[in-house]
């Protein structure tokens, strides 16, 4: 009786609350998704404040495929105008937001990220990597005499006499993170195929070219790769309590940790906003956003705040953005151009 | 029966001093002080525990409150603010905080060269670089205010970066200094120098307190501002819905209720829902409050309800207690002098009834205070910067929560906002504090013994 009375209520309250805020009408841009483009989106976020006379964008985080599935929830005040995304959005997700209604989507590349692999600064001399090593350390099961077995690998030295002779312990970002996608496609695949594992899984499983990638990129699961579900200061604070352990970071993350933090080199080529630009260091992603083009002269200052982000004072090589660990897009100008012409994804392909 | 007829049948008797202690009160007493012992190690373990906590936390924490200022000679020049020569506010506001670096730059130096401080190897990238850049936005503010200041030398105190602030609290060191890019060895001397000169000084900072959360370029200006207002509006609405809906659901059902089947399904499920994981009410806020009712998200009023439902079987629980430790001779005398059963309630059991009703009403928004998960999935974990506006409208405004952005600063990765966490931390234990302390003197003043 009394819950029933409770439920019905809160439920009317709610109601009622509700017609008096659709009256209103929502004055900020509401924005969510990759905690990897947080940073930035609140570095843009609060200079737009600043600077203009809207309101300053709300901006949340909760991970990239997150911020796209609430972005396809559909159009409409109560749902968000921005996904943030560490990742190209999926086919998959494409069809969800046209099922929700969302059919116009712009894509807006922001610049490239760059992982890094770093450790303690005081711990043994990792300073120059190659993927084919972190293969041979990280992978569930190793070609072995025309069969695959388990990885016997436990230390660095196993995998390579140049490196330390340490037990291998790697702190690698989780699976629900845009960035394992990155580490296992251009690190672990990559050092697959230059180790020669790839052409030896194939002709084990017998051409199977889908399989011998599954084969490559399966993660050894025996404690030795620890997966961080947290974000980077969760890393570091493994590394700090590991002298041995090995992290992977975002170059932003490492910049502003320095003091803590030595960097390794990937493919003989030291990480840093120019050999990222430059395409020279193969570790690197590109970072978008999406927008609603609904939304757009609904809700005010969306257009303003997406130009905003991508003009040169603020997403150019000397901007805040790029101070803080972002690497330019080249390309900048024609992600100008798209955001001024309004171009959705269906149109610019 | 038969032992004692035996025992005191039998010819010889034990005699036995009370001042000598035989076997079996030995062995009690020893189990006495076992125990004892125990529970003082118990005790000893949990105070460990708090001390540590608090002593972590106000190590990292307390310098929060302090914050380095400089006071910079600002020479506004009329070439970059206005270009147009024209004094046209429109003009003035199309120079972007990204164009008054240069000015900030040029105060630096001026300051420093005019204290007579000489830095070897100091680039003038570098001396811009000790100023916070919420320095910009703040000149910009007084420009766009009084116009009538452009051409004019201003004396205005700023931030001074996070990095320069750390050095003073111990955080950054001449070794960080050497290895990190975000400052060098010439940027900490020039530092040192100006607070020797009086012009850089370490004091309290209300900003922490007042300001709204800032982006990760500048951790030094970030403030709990935003979330302090968002934690109130949300337990202002907690309040006005869970204490009235609670406090009549458990009279009712003490009071009122026939005892049958159905109230004792009501019984089991409100002891059930009080145990049900925070989160849960986040799920159910979202598809109720915002899927279903169309509220938006972010706001204060969502999360407000979400904590009510969450408070309420607390309330409902601890009420129902102290109506049920009223005595029922209370009730029978009331109603033996003609009293109706709704008089007996409201005139004798309930003004009884109310410092229990109270503390637990005080518990349960103290708990309700420290909630994050439910806030996480109505969007309430979010960068907010605009200060909400005054109630009923700024119930709909976007807003955080203080232990929301106590989660929000730790996952950041300048290690300026360890400390940030550290302070907000000490805030909210402070409210929590000041809650639970008036919760027992509210018990204490109120209470009545039979």
């Amino acid at each position: 009786m009394s819950l029933a009375k409770l439920t019905v209520s809160t439920l009317a309250l709610a109601a009622v609350s509700a017609t008096a805020v659709s009256a209103q009408g929502r004055e900020q841009v509401q924005i969510a998704g990759s905690s990897t483009v947080l940073p930035y989106a609140s570095i843009v976020a609060e200079a737009f404040g600043e600077n203009f006379d809207y309101p300053t964008p709300v901006v949340e985080s909760g991970g990239s495929s997150a911020g796209l599935k609430r972005f396809c929830e559909g159009v409409g005040e109560n749902t968000i105008d921005i996904a943030n995304a560490s990742r190209a959005i999926r086919e998959g997700e494409i069809e969800a937001c046209a099922a929700a209604g969302v059919t116009d989507i712009m894509e807006v590349r922001i610049g490239y990220d760059g992982i890094v692999f770093a450790s303690q600064i005081d711990g043994p001399e990792f300073t120059a990597f190659e993927p084919a090593q972190w293969y041979n350390a990280m992978a569930a099961e190793l070609p072995m005499d025309g069969e695959m077995a388990s990885n016997p690998n436990s230390s660095w030295s196993d995998v390579d006499g140049a490196l330390p002779d340490v037990e291998i312990q790697a702190f690698i970002p989780g699976t629900k993170h845009g960035t394992r996608e990155v580490f296992e496609e251009k690190v672990i695949l990559q050092g697959c195929e230059d180790s020669g594992a790839y052409d030896q899984i194939l002709e084990i499983n017998g051409g199977d070219e889908d399989a011998a990638e599954d084969a490559c990129m399966s993660i050894r699961t025996d404690g030795v790769a620890v997966d961080i579900d947290g974000d980077y200061t969760e890393t570091l604070a493994r590394i700090e309590s590991n002298p041995n352990g090995i992290g992977v970071f975002g170059l932003a993350f490492y910049e502003n940790n320095t003091d803590l933090l030595k960097v390794a080199t990937m493919g003989g080529v030291e990480p840093s906003t120019e050999t990222i630009s430059s395409g020279d260091y193969p570790v690197s992603r590109p970072l978008y956003f999406y927008i609603k083009k609904a939304h757009m002269g609904v809700i005010p200052g969306l257009k303003e705040y997406a130009e905003f982000f991508v003009s040169n004072e603020v997403a150019g090589p000397n901007g805040p953005l790029s101070n803080y660990g972002l690497v330019a897009d080249p390309e900048l100008e024609q992600t100008q151009q798209q955001i001024a012409d309004e171009v959705t994804m269906s149109e610019s392909m | 029966m038969t032992d004692a007829t035996a025992s005191g049948a039998a010819p010889e008797r034990r005699h036995t001093s009370l001042m000598t202690a035989d076997k079996g009160t030995r062995r009690r007493n020893a189990a006495e002080a076992r125990f004892r012992a125990y529970g003082l190690a118990a005790i000893a373990v949990g105070l460990a525990a708090l001390v540590i906590l608090l002593v972590s936390i106000l190590s990292q924490g307390l310098s929060s409150f302090r914050q380095a200022y400089v006071t910079l000679d600002v020479p506004l020049t009329a070439e970059t603010l206005d270009p147009g020569g024209n004094r046209d506010p429109a003009d003035i506001a199309s120079v972007s905080t990204f164009g008054y670096s240069s000015i900030i730059r040029d105060a630096v130096l001026n300051t420093f060269r005019n204290a007579g401080i000489e830095i070897e190897g100091l680039s003038e990238d570098e001396a811009r670089g000790i100023i916070s850049p919420e320095a910009s936005a703040q000149i910009r503010d007084r420009v766009l205010a009084d116009p009538e200041l452009i051409g004019q030398t201003v004396e205005i105190e700023v931030l001074a970066n996070s990095w320069i602030d750390g050095y003073f609290k111990g955080r950054v060191t001449d070794r960080t200094a050497e290895l990190n890019s975000n400052v060098s060895p010439a940027q900490i001397q020039l530092a040192q120098a100006m607070q020797d000169a009086g012009i850089l000084n370490v004091h309290f900072n209300w900003a922490f307190i007042t300001a709204p959360d800032a982006s990760d370029n500048r951790p030094e200006a970030a403030g709990l501002g935003v979330a302090i207002i968002g934690s109130l509006y949300m337990m202002l609405i907690v309040l006005c819905l869970a204490l009235p809906i609670g406090v009549a659901a458990s009279i009712y059902l003490e009071e009122f209720a026939p005892q049958n089947w159905f109230t004792d399904v009501i019984e089991v499920n409100i002891s059930n829902l009080a145990a049900v994981p925070s989160i849960v009410y986040g799920i159910l806020g979202l598809a109720i409050f915002i899927n279903f009712a169309g509220l938006p998200q972010s706001a204060p009023i969502v999360g407000g309800l979400v904590l009510t439902l969450m408070t309420l079987p607390t309330i409902i629980i601890a009420t129902r207690a102290s109506l049920k430790a009223v005595p029922p001779s209370i009730r029978d005398a009331a109603l033996g002098i003609g009293a109706s059963k709704m008089q007996s309630v409201f005139h004798h059991v309930l003004p009884l009834a109310m410092p229990g009703i109270l503390t637990g009403t005080i518990i349960g928004l103290a708990q309700a205070l420290g909630e994050t998960a439910p806030l996480l999935l109505i969007g309430m974990v979010a960068f907010v910067r605009d200060y909400p506006a005054a109630p009923p409208d700024g119930f709909f405004d976007p807003a955080s929560a203080l232990p929301v952005q106590v989660y929000n600063w730790t996952q950041r990765a300048d290690p300026a906002f360890v400390e940030r966490a550290s302070g907000a931390i000490i805030v909210l234990l402070v409210f929590l504090l000041i809650m639970n302390t008036l919760a027992i003197v509210l018990r204490r003043r109120f209470e009545r013994r039979w």
